[in-house]
């Protein structure tokens, strides 16, 4: 029973980054029909801007809790910019072209990043320190992190201000309008390219969010960190239903689960093919994903 | 009116490509003959980068050290040997463009390279083929020298490693259920289980889980937990380095009290930044200990100390062997014909190396003892050597 209970717990800890990874993935997708492949190293530039600053601040401050806000905060900036400057350079130019040539891009973009970082970060992993001391708590034989707990905590956090902030502010008025139709927006007087740059801006600094949180609970980062997870999480997206926020959370949570669930009591040498062949089918008999229809919450 | 792009092709396909790929091969061709008559073209290849880039940086520093030495007295055969260095960034596709490329741009008369078995395993067939010795320092998975009779190497093979972690997990720290924890990418990793499971059992201990994960992976608490509920005394795990770390610090957060046991996968002073004191107490086999007090070990390490100001880890020290066995092989053969280089390979006898006594045998692997060594705050302790 402990053990089972563990696996749960891994599973929540797993399902939340790849959660607060897939809610860029859904913005965008909301917005602009475009799955931007580029988002999961995106989420590996939080991680090693989040690394950068870290090694300024690690120490200075006093305070780990201050010094993990710093960092954060630091990270999302960072990589909200750099989410808005892939939109202007590289997404808007091509917005009227056949939605092929966006993907395309996309997946030149997310080449660009990976092999960018290698030459300018180095290729080798690299340790990100532990700002937050790790601390372990016991219940009934399960142990439960405080990072755990964190990541966890922020992922849904944030997943409320976001749904907040899209249904009860302007801006977020007018993203679900651009998101329905962006010429209808336009000619109602929103600056849709705005909107869609803060779309990026938010999406990425998510995307940062997590690559800093994941950092903290498994300090290993390198520059290609991004494929997998991003894959993963562009399926959770999907599996949740693309488009919508609560989805994406949804799936990130079965995603991590059947993923530690097949691990720890099927074989973990088919960990990524099982989890996956399970995505398969469910996606065989609701294409929509879980909350893809019905619900109009589309960002 | 713009021209027809296909039309602007037609000079540039016909003309000036065909002129371009001459240029280039003549330019190759014509490098200075007299400088290339005073040279031996050695290839190396190896991860500089990329998540073992200790292994191919270690060996690196190890090869450079010995050509040094090597070419200050005088160099091989009056000859001064040259050095093409390939990084793979530890994948194995990458290994084979890479001894493509040493072999037919730089025409090298024999290659070095790599250190982890699934990327030696990728290149060899390209040496076998354009019939250039390669001599591997520490691939030690034995389908590597399998591949072909122009395939050496100068480390001990995974049937021996896993048979001395098998027995000293047995009778030196008297464990007698374990668990395995192996990389599913990694041909390394999943002989030395295999190995070490076989051994372990016939010694008449258990193997009460066998768990994996594959390169790259950052979560391994579905695998960790599973273990602990069964409750062993120790867990192998024959991984690389930057995984090992974060098994160590998972294995530790999950509160799993067991010994954890590896190979020489583990050596890399990134292990330590990595995992940190998570891996207080645990042992994995080695094929050298710095600490060891043989003069030839010490003069090596005390020499490589002054050149990089940092201790030489296993693979430097490989490194510098096969890179002295080669040029020792070279001098024998006369010149560098590949196949009198291969034949006087072959015939590695009782060479007195950094990593011990190298003499290779009819499979081409050599026969050395292995050690194993104890890990407590970032320090590799010397705890036993063990002889085949």
């Amino acid at each position: 029973m402990e053990t089972f209970l563990q696996q749960i717990v891994n599973g929540l800890s797993l399902g939340s980054i790849y959660a607060l990874v897939a809610l860029g993935y859904t913005m965008v997708y909301g917005i602009l029909r475009l799955i931007n492949f580029a988002h999961g190293d995106v989420y590996m530039l939080g991680a090693f801007t989040g690394y950068y600053i870290s090694l300024r601040v690690h120490g200075f401050l006093g305070n780990a809790f201050l010094e993990a806000t710093v960092v954060m905060l630091g990270a999302m900036i960072v990589c909200g910019l750099i989410g808005m400057a892939i939109e202007r350079f590289a997404y808007r130019p091509v917005r009227r072209a056949p939605r092929l040539t966006m993907l395309i891009i996309a997946i030149g973009v997310s080449l660009f990043l990976e092999n960018g970082s290698q030459l300018l970060f180095g290729a080798d992993p690299k340790f990100f320190p532990q700002i937050i001391e790790e601390r372990r708590m016991l219940f009934w034989g399960v142990t439960i992190t405080n990072q755990q707990v964190i990541v966890l905590g922020v992922a849904l956090a944030l997943m409320v201000l976001l749904n907040l902030f899209i249904h009860y502010t302007r801006t977020g008025t007018a993203m679900r309008a651009v998101s329905f139709n962006l010429d209808a927006a336009k000619l109602m007087g929103i600056n849709t390219n705005a909107i869609i740059a803060l779309t990026f801006g938010i999406g990425s600094s998510l995307a940062a969010a997590a690559g800093i949180l994941v950092s903290l609970n498994l300090p290993g980062i390198d520059p290609l960190m991004g494929i997998m997870t991003g894959l993963k999480a562009f399926v959770a997206a999907v599996l949740g239903g693309i488009g919508n926020i609560t989805g994406a959370l949804l799936g990130g949570l079965i995603l991590g689960m059947a993923e530690v669930m097949v691990a720890g009591y099927g074989s973990s040498t088919y960990r990524d093919a099982i989890a996956f062949l399970i995505l398969i089918v469910i996606l065989l008999f609701k294409p929509e994903g879980i909350l893809g229809k019905g619900q109009v919450e589309k960002v | 009116m713009r021209l027809n792009p296909k039309i602007r092709l037609i000079p540039f396909t016909f003309f000036l490509l065909p002129l371009l790929v001459l240029g280039s091969i003549l330019m190759s061709c014509g490098q200075n003959s007299a400088e290339e008559a005073n040279i031996i073209r050695i290839g190396e290849f190896g991860s500089l980068t990329g998540p073992t880039a200790t292994f191919g940086q270690s060996t690196a520093k190890g090869v450079d050290m010995a050509l040094e030495k090597i070419n200050q007295s005088g160099g091989v055969l009056g000859k001064q040997l040259k050095l093409f260095r390939e990084d793979d960034q530890g994948k194995p596709e990458e290994s084979i463009t890479a001894v493509t490329k040493l072999i037919n741009k730089d025409r090298v008369v024999a290659v070095l390279g790599q250190v982890a078995s699934s990327n030696t395993i990728a290149a060899a067939p390209v040496a076998q083929q354009n019939r250039i010795p390669l001599v591997t320092p520490a691939s030690t998975n034995p389908k590597v020298t399998e591949i072909g009779d122009y395939i050496f190497r100068i480390c001990f093979i995974d049937p021996f490693q896993g048979a001395v972690m098998a027995k000293f997990a047995y009778n030196s720290l008297g464990l007698r259920k374990i668990a395995i924890l192996r990389d599913v990418k990694s041909d390394y990793s999943m002989g030395l289980a295999n190995f070490f499971t076989q051994n372990f059992e016939a010694l008449g201990g258990t193997i009460v889980a066998n768990e994996s994960y594959s390169a790259g992976d950052k979560d391994f608490g579905a695998q960790l937990t599973t273990i602990r509920a069964v409750k062993p005394e120790g867990v192998f795990v024959p991984g690389y380095y930057t995984e090992v770390g974060l098994i160590a610090r998972q294995a530790n957060t999950l509160g799993l009290n067991a010994v954890l046991l590896g190979g020489d996968g583990w050596d890399s002073a990134k292990l330590w930044e990595i995992g940190g004191t998570a891996l207080n107490g645990s042992y994995y086999s080695n094929h050298y200990s710095a600490e060891d007090p043989n003069p030839i070990i010490q003069a090596f390490v005390e020499e490589f100390r002054a050149k990089y100001k940092e201790e030489p880890d296993a693979m430097s020290a490989l490194g510098y062997d096969a890179a002295m066995i080669l040029a020792d092989a070279i001098g024998r053969a006369g010149n560098t014909g590949a196949d009198n280089i291969k034949a006087a390979l072959a015939t590695t006898r009782e060479y007195q190396g950094i990593t011990g006594n190298i003499s290779l045998d009819e499979h081409r692997n050599a026969l050395k003892s292995a050690v194993v060594l104890e890990f407590n705050d970032g320090v590799a302790r010397y705890k036993e050597t063990v002889n085949p």
